[in-house]
């Protein structure tokens, strides 16, 4: 081992008064250093709630997949989910943290995160879903990356800088992990007869929350050239679920999107009933002890 | 002031600075660092995340403060870029080299991206064996133990490997 090599391990256990990631948070700005102003004739009120929806989409579905942490059958597919989960997190701190930017009064990610309620958070309800089985989970993946890529292929091209560099280099990971839901959809769906019934089953829980991905979103609406139009990923989202579903011998499920609540939905507020208990669990730690680093 | 002779010192350190979890390629090899320069007496240091989770971006600007501090750079301000955002392929034949000679197979040419990013279900290019340079090779996991590592096994030596992920 070289000194440098050594130097790397031996830091780790340094008593140097600072805070080290293994060990502790004290997590700084995801945006440090980057230009934080809000480009000339964007709507700086939009682009708060825009950002802040795709980062929850990110923070919540992450938490999920979290939850999954020990208990999958094997030690490589644990691992994958993990660091899925840590894409998704790092996708949201940045969401978030340029939310606040966006927004102007000084809510840093943590405050997004952990202090506002239920009503407040503007993910898409597929985010929340609980996965019953890991069918459902490598459906409800494949469905999510798909969008998601589909979503921030169009970003990047954004008229907010920053918002264009999140999804760029979201966009990366996105693809990986569209493509490691969409062999594990093949795998059960072409599998036994018994593997193909549970991912057919899957599908068909997990079909009826797609739709309000492609629902109008007056958020968007207000920030052309900054956003991308709900309705327009819907044809290459589509194919590609077509062409994973067609190799997996399987049916696109038919049935009713899962109904809105006096026309609102996930990017309303309004949320199914498991979300509360995730975000309690989510939030707890840090509303019992607001500001602490350890 | 911070001379001419004393930036290039400066960006010595920088560039030897090891990456926390590959400790044996540095972060100038794997194209974290994206450029140090002067701004009056401070020395500007600029670095990119490999990945948007990756935990290790702050350890890493930790060190380098130190090694900079330590070398006589008091003033030192590290700034973090998004755009462009960071591929595989800026790694370094260097750091290529690196990676490869401590069993980590390093990654192809990342794919092109324009447009729709096309589905891939079936593997890509083999990856060698870094140990006995076997293609016969199979992948075991498509992620390891860290966000830019995926699971290989040669089945030529049968010796399990990690390899740098193209993205």
């Amino acid at each position: 081992m070289t000194e440098d090599e050594f130097a790397a391990y031996q830091s780790l256990s340094e008593e140097t008064g600072d805070h080290r990631w293994a060990f502790g948070t004290g997590f700084t700005d995801p945006l440090e250093g980057i230009d934080a102003s809000v480009p000339d004739g964007v709507d700086a009120a939009a682009l708060t709630a825009y950002c802040l929806a795709l980062g929850d989409d990110a923070l919540i579905y992450s938490h999920r997949l979290q939850q999954w942490m020990t208990r999958m059958p094997e030690l490589e597919e644990e691992t994958a989910l993990a660091n899925i989960a840590l894409d998704l997190l790092g996708q949201a701190r940045m969401l978030l943290a340029r939310a606040g930017q966006a927004e102007g009064r000084g809510r840093r990610e943590d405050d997004l995160a952990f202090f506002r309620d239920e009503h407040e958070f503007r993910s898409v309800r597929l985010a929340e879903h609980t996965d019953a089985d890991f069918a459902q989970l490598a459906g409800r993946l494949l469905v999510f990356s798909a969008w998601r890529l589909a979503l921030f292929g169009r970003l990047a091209a954004s008229a907010d800088p920053v918002l264009a560099a999140i999804a760029a280099k979201g966009a990366n990971e996105l693809a990986y992990h569209r493509d490691y839901a969409a062999q594990w959809v093949i795998r059960l769906g072409d599998g036994t007869p018994l593997s193909h019934d549970k991912m057919a089953a899957a599908l068909g829980v997990i079909w009826p929350l797609t739709d309000e991905l492609f629902q109008a979103d007056p958020v968007a609406a207000r920030l052309p050239g900054v956003a991308a139009d709900p309705a327009e990923l819907r044809a290459e989202v589509d194919a590609v679920l077509d062409a994973v579903l067609g190799a997996a011998t399987l049916d696109r499920p038919q049935g009713a999107p899962l109904a809105r609540v006096a026309g609102k939905a996930g990017r309303d507020g309004v949320h199914t009933e498991p979300f509360g208990y995730l975000l309690a669990e989510l939030q707890s730690v840090a509303r019992a002890h607001p500001d602490a680093t350890w | 002031m911070v001379t001419a002779a004393g930036l290039a010192a400066a960006r010595a350190v920088a560039a030897a600075v090891p990456d926390p979890e590959l400790p044996m390629v540095t972060v100038a090899d794997l194209g974290i660092l994206r450029d140090v320069v002067t701004e009056g007496k401070r020395l500007v240091v600029t670095i990119t995340p490999t990945y948007s989770g990756c935990p290790a971006l702050r350890e890493i600007a930790h060190d380098l403060r130190r090694r900079l501090a330590a070398s006589g750079f008091a003033e030192v301000d590290v700034r973090t870029v998004l755009a462009p955002a960071w591929s595989s392929d800026w790694i370094t034949a260097e750091g290529r080299r690196k990676l490869s000679a401590a069993g980590i197979a390093p990654p192809h040419a990342a794919p092109a991206r324009s447009g729709p990013v096309p589905l891939t279900l079936t593997r890509r290019e083999p990856v060698a064996c870094p140990r006995c340079g076997s293609a016969d090779t199979t992948r075991t996991a498509a992620f390891g133990a860290t966000a830019c590592k995926a699971l290989f096994r040669c089945e030529s030596c049968r010796e399990p490997f990690e390899h740098v992920k193209a993205i």
